[in-house]
């Protein structure tokens, strides 16, 4: 198998018809990584992991194993693995037929496919369904066939197309174990698509996050959680409380913000400089109630709405001046209660707001935006 | 809620029976039984008593008389001999036509629509054509003539071929649009998946579209056979009614018409529907050996 110690994307692009897809994606994928491409529905990510695969002609921009430029070889020739997000199993097959497919298009010797077949189910633990039909399995157990399929032919990278989203929520967090656990146990180099961070963060060693066909960010996952890049990946990181606001002041790496008649304190992310529209973002768990004695970015505000979520309930709360708070928290709160709130200013992020988003959600000023 | 227990009353005897499909919407169906019965089922056993009541002779007379006159013995093999060819060669001219023009491109409209216009004509308009185009004086014969490709006229009408280009011309359009209907009802992402699996476009063909196809291939076979089979106009017009193209209908209608033998007449009808069904018995048995399960395709 053409092992590779490094795949390098190099401007690649698609467009179709007039509307660009993807732009300029440069990337340098290492052997043995797990790279997740993440973004919202639309952002690109399938085209470029399409355009990976060979599926998907590009319209500019170069993909290279090493020193072999591989983006006019077609999908056969690419030796790629690809799990499809509808599996793609071919249903006039058995499980075993399935994943021994990639083996006999390779026309290794028959002893061989079947040792090896053998071994790949074993891997996703289906020895007792390799007769099947794959119309006669669960959609786990398709799902692990798939797996199967794909890695039996040891490729030299896998690629992954929201391979979990048509799982429900017990089993998607049970193959998402066994899909990391795969790719460390047979040293696999992965690429997989999600527009669930969780998955993503949780996944990966790197990620890639997309937005209208372009590269936002790309950074580890802790980077990506704790820092993001823009006020955009912040909402898509988990950032619900996205209010738009005024600089007043910047101090180094601290600004202060006017937001709702709110005077907030936090890290500036970006350049940003004094009267210049900002974006402020928080995290819900960031929200403290009732901090003792904290008064750096005080707040307090009136309860709205109390969504149980076990061990932590999920609150809005409104303050006096109309700013919509999205918080996370362990203490009882109901709705009606006055509450103070507090955000550590380590923990509030100010952005500069761009202009040039009309067609992506704005934060507002009352921040009561989704 | 497990049933009902005693004490409990039954639900409503009307209810009971719209569990089971029985309600006021049936009655939907009686305009349907009442073609079905009038057109098809009553037409049927009539025919089929009428051809165990021969003018001579006791009931199986007529269906004697047939098999043991080799003329009339021998339009069974002369209307197979047409319609499974014919009925083959459209299949397989539409497989690969319809596999180009599965996905979606530009003009896709236009070109179904001149490959299914053949459909609309009929077959004397088709016998027209065939009769200018491939006839003695046609242009086909003339370019060939004017060319020296040859010294005289290939015969190419009022025989076999006559018929058979025929039944290709008006079978074809039908043919291909059930290719691409079952075509389009198989899942485009497992040819791309076969192609990630290392599979190069004939592996694919072979290994995936076509087994996931056969069993539409064998239904479409059986229909555009049918339709052959039954074939009268053209083996009229463009065949040689007298002799190599003297199809079976054409000795039902004969006999019908000419000799006034109704029952003789549906003794012949009775016997073309039986080899019609011998066929498409074989066809449909070979055909549930494969996959005929769903293919993930929008059906």
């Amino acid at each position: 198998m053409s092992a590779f110690s490094q795949l390098r994307l190099d401007g690649v692009s698609r467009r179709f018809g007039g509307q660009a897809a993807l732009t300029e994606l440069d990337l340098t994928i290492e052997a043995g990584e797990f790279i997740a491409l993440l973004g919202p529905s639309g952002c690109g990510k399938s085209t470029a992991l399409n355009c990976l695969a060979g599926l998907l002609p590009l319209t500019a921009g170069s993909i290279w194993q090493d020193e072999r430029r591989i983006d006019t070889l077609p999908p056969e020739r690419r030796g790629f693995g690809m799990v499809f997000q509808s599996y793609a199993l071919f249903p006039h097959l058995t499980v075993r037929a399935n994943i021994a497919f990639g083996l006999r298009m390779r026309r290794l010797p028959k002893e061989e496919t079947r040792r090896r077949t053998e071994e790949a189910v074993r891997l996703v633990r289906l020895e007792d369904h390799v007769d099947k039909l794959p119309g006669q399995l669960s959609g786990g157990q398709q799902q692990r066939v798939a797996i199967a399929r794909a890695v039996v032919f040891e490729p030299s990278l896998v690629l992954m197309d929201e391979p979990l989203s048509n799982l429900d929520a017990k089993l998607r967090l049970e193959m998402r174990t066994e899909i990391r656990r795969l790719h460390q146990s047979l040293g696999l180099t992965t690429v997989y698509v999600t527009h669930d961070q969780e998955e993503a963060l949780s996944l990966a060693d790197r990620l890639v996050v997309l937005r209208e066909g372009r590269v936002q960010q790309i950074g580890s996952p802790r980077e990506l959680h704790t820092r993001p890049a823009n006020w955009h990946v912040a909402d898509f990181m988990g950032y619900r409380n996205l209010w738009r606001g005024q600089v007043e002041q910047v101090d180094g790496a601290r600004a202060t913000v006017e937001s709702s008649g709110h005077r907030l304190l936090g890290e500036v992310v970006g350049s940003l400089q004094t009267r210049a529209d900002a974006v402020v973002a928080v995290r819900p768990e960031d929200i403290r109630v009732d901090g003792p004695g904290e008064t750096r970015n005080a707040m307090s505000a009136t309860v709205e709405v109390v969504e149980y979520q076990g061990r932590e309930l999920a609150a809005e709360a409104r303050t006096d001046t109309g700013l919509v708070l999205h918080l996370r928290t362990e203490q009882r709160i109901a709705a009606g209660d006055q509450v103070k709130l507090a955000v550590d200013p380590q923990r509030l992020l100010v952005y500069p707001a761009d202009a040039s988003a009309a067609t992506d959600r704005q934060p507002d000023a009352s921040g009561a935006a989704r | 809620m497990s049933g009902a227990g005693p004490g409990r009353p039954l639900a409503h005897w009307r209810h009971r029976l719209a569990e089971r499909g029985v309600d006021r919407q049936l009655w939907l169906l009686v305009p349907a039984l009442v073609f079905v019965i009038a057109l098809f089922l009553y037409p049927f056993f009539y025919g089929l008593t009428l051809s165990f009541q021969p003018t001579r002779g006791g009931p199986f007379s007529d269906y004697a008389r047939f098999f043991s006159d080799s003329y009339e013995r021998g339009t069974i093999w002369i209307t197979l001999r047409i319609a499974l060819p014919a009925a083959l060669l459209n299949v397989l001219a539409a497989v690969p036509i319809a596999y180009r023009m599965r996905g979606r491109f530009r003009g896709k409209r236009l070109v179904t629509t001149l490959l299914v216009v053949p459909i609309t004509l009929g077959t004397v308009l088709t016998a027209q054509g065939l009769l200018n185009f491939l006839g003695p004086t046609g242009w086909f014969n003339r370019i060939l003539l004017a060319s020296n490709l040859v010294d005289e006229p290939v015969r190419l009408t009022h025989n076999y071929w006559g018929v058979f280009f025929s039944l290709v011309i008006t079978g074809f359009p039908f043919a291909f649009l059930l290719v691409l209907s079952y075509l389009s009802g198989i899942d485009p992402t497992l040819e791309r998946a076969a192609a990630t699996l290392g599979a190069d476009w004939r592996r694919r063909f072979t290994r995936i579209t076509l087994p996931l196809l056969m069993p539409g291939l064998a239904t479409t076979f059986c229909l555009t056979f049918v339709l052959a089979f039954s074939v009268f106009p053209s083996a009229v017009l463009v065949g040689n009614p007298a002799g190599e193209t003297r199809v079976i209908s054409l000795a039902a209608y004969q006999a019908a018409y000419e000799q006034y033998d109704y029952p003789y007449a549906s003794a012949i009808a009775m016997i073309m529907g039986f080899v019609e069904l011998v066929i498409i018995a074989v066809v449909l048995a070979a055909r549930s050996r494969f996959y005929t399960g769903s293919t993930g395709g929008k059906g």
